[in-house]
């Protein structure tokens, strides 16, 4: 064998380290997750905490621990943003792909881009000053702070992944299979849906994983659009979800607290679906490579 | 016999490219025609404006006529899927779409809103029958296509062509990316749907055309130096350039 380079030997090593770093910080924040998170649950109780539909954890002499309110509007919140997001998404990365003439695209794209670099604070403070005022006036409710609100900046917010993924997707359908379509007497668009799609469904599959991802995960937008009361979810109701919920209370639960032990619990059930999801995503790749 | 297929000065560009300078040409029913000549001569581009698949092409013009049954298929408002649906294509490259070998079939009668379940699988079993590949999938129709050969998927978009009962069938170089065994079954197959279809095939294999076709047109720069009889293109070409084309002394 030949003998390799100092330089080599020397970054080979760094690259090595830089890989072992980030496997580090997995490591650490799921043994720190686990070990800070698992204390409160073991004191309200596993059932009571992820099935109790009563969070009251400042009540003076009978605080209550019960996250199922905000479990359920995270999973209906994401849910509401897949179903508005992704056919939005879907369609817009379909026009883009094949059909916009190269002006549009010139124009939509980078739109699109930009969308993704918003911060998601923005999206928060332009939601709370024309979506919500919009949606209590629309709905005449007393206001306008709710789970629709919160579905609506949460469908926007996954928009830019879901169409750049399923645009790239859908580009990489040879060109063959189209032709094939159109010359059977196909339209275009029956191409596209019948044809095209599902030619590019493990992308999109991909697409739909990473928006609830994102969905799941936010925070800052939703907290100013939510109106973060911890009732069990209503379309118009306020709510609160699983990140709000920690980012609301963090910053004054006392130090050593039971509310403050059972924040770090909502962080670890947070976690692990976040976990199921990347092993959903994986699942779906994979199975885009056996095909 | 008056033609299915009339072309009348044809003119065709790719932005300022011309590749199709004025072409005239009547195609009969139930004949077999092979258009020949060189690489890049025009033929696949003749081919495609049969059935409009290049409208596809955005920078293309066209000028000219083409008569489908004495009617324009250019003509404003004509539409075009119908005119596709009677004008069948099938490529150089098999082109199965990633589903099963039954979806695929019944993929063109489905767009033209047949649903019925016993329907389809009637049109099914004889569109496979006919593209001679019945008695190998007929076990297995619920399996992906491509996990046939590269012969049987050929004969596969056959039978997926046939599926929605065209007049004309359009075949650019379909046998050319098989081996000889393969693309003798299609070369069979062809002359058996003779019977039925216009056929009108590019080929490079001018062994090919003179065994299969009834007539002949040589392609040379977008035009058509000579068109006719098979056999007296061939044994009695009547331009210089035909001559040297078929006795392999052309470029
Ligand atoms: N989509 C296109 N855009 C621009 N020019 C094109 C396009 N398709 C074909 N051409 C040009 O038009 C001419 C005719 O091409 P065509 O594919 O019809 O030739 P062909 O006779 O089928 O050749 P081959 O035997 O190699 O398949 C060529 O000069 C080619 O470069
Ligand atoms: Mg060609």
């Amino acid at each position: 064998m030949r003998r390799r380079r100092p330089v080599e030997t020397v970054m080979s090593a760094v690259f090595l380290l830089c890989g072992l770093v980030a496997v580090a910080f997995v490591l650490l924040i799921t043994v720190y997750l686990v070990l800070s998170g698992l204390p409160a649950i073991r004191q309200v109780g596993l059932r009571e905490f992820l099935f109790g539909t009563t969070w009251a954890s400042t009540h003076a002499t009978q605080p209550q621990f019960g996250i199922l309110p905000l479990i359920l509007t995270s999973i209906y919140g994401t849910a509401g943003a897949i179903v508005l997001g992704v056919p939005v998404g879907f369609f817009t990365a379909v026009y883009l792909a094949k059909a916009a003439p190269a002006p549009v695209a010139a124009v939509v794209r980078p739109a699109v881009q930009l969308l993704a670099g918003i911060p998601s604070v923005v999206y928060g403070l332009v939601g709370m000053t024309v979506l919500v005022p919009w949606v209590q006036r629309t709905f005449r409710l007393s206001a306008g702070d709710s789970l629709f609100a919160s579905i609506i900046v949460l469908a926007v917010m996954i928009l830019p992944s879901v169409i750049s993924v399923s645009e790239n997707a859908l580009r990489a359908v040879p060109k063959e299979f189209e032709e094939a379509s159109l010359a059977l007497g196909a339209t275009r668009l029956e191409t596209y849906l019948r044809v095209s799609a599902p030619a590019a469904r493990s992308g999109i599959a991909t697409a739909v994983v990473l928006g609830v991802g994102r969905a799941i995960g936010e925070a800052m937008a939703i907290l100013m659009v939510a109106g973060n009361a911890a009732n069990m979810p209503s379309l118009f109701e306020s709510v609160r979800f699983l990140t709000t919920g920690i980012a609301i209370e963090l910053n004054y639960a006392a130090v050593g607290s039971l509310q403050r032990m059972a924040l770090y619990s909502i962080g670890l059930v947070l976690f692990l679906f976040i976990l199921l999801l990347n092993a959903l995503l994986g699942l779906v790749l994979r199975e885009g490579v056996d095909r | 016999m008056a033609p299915i297929i009339r072309a009348e000065r044809l003119e065709l560009y790719y932005g300022t490219h011309p590749a199709l300078r004025g072409i005239t040409m009547d195609l009969p029913a139930n004949q077999i025609t092979a258009l020949i000549g060189p690489s890049g001569c025009g033929k696949s581009t003749f081919l495609r404006t049969l059935d409009r698949m290049n409208d596809l092409v955005p920078t293309v013009s066209i000028r000219g006529r083409v008569l489908y049954r004495g009617e324009d298929i250019y003509a404003p408002g004509r539409d075009v899927t119908a005119l596709r649906k009677q004008i069948g294509m099938v490529f150089q490259k098999a082109n199965p779409f990633p589903m099963s070998i039954y979806d695929n079939v019944a993929y063109g009668p489905r767009t033209h809103g047949i649903r019925d379940r016993g329907r389809l699988d009637a049109i099914v079993e004889e569109s496979l029958r006919g593209a001679a590949i019945w008695d190998e999938v007929r076990d297995r129709l619920k399996k992906s296509a491509l996990g046939l050969s590269g012969g049987q998927q050929q004969r596969l978009c056959i039978a997926r062509a046939l599926a929605v009962e065209p007049d004309v069938l359009l075949m650019d170089e379909a046998t050319s990316a098989l081996d000889p065994i393969s693309a003798a079954r299609i070369e069979e197959l062809i002359l058996e749907l003779k019977q039925r279809y216009t056929i009108i095939m590019v080929t490079h294999n001018l062994q090919q055309a003179a065994r299969v076709s009834d007539r002949t047109a040589f392609f040379l720069l977008g035009e058509v130096i000579e068109y006719g009889p098979t056999g007296q293109l061939f044994s009695m070409p009547r331009d210089k350039r035909t001559e040297e084309y078929i006795t392999g002394r052309f470029g």
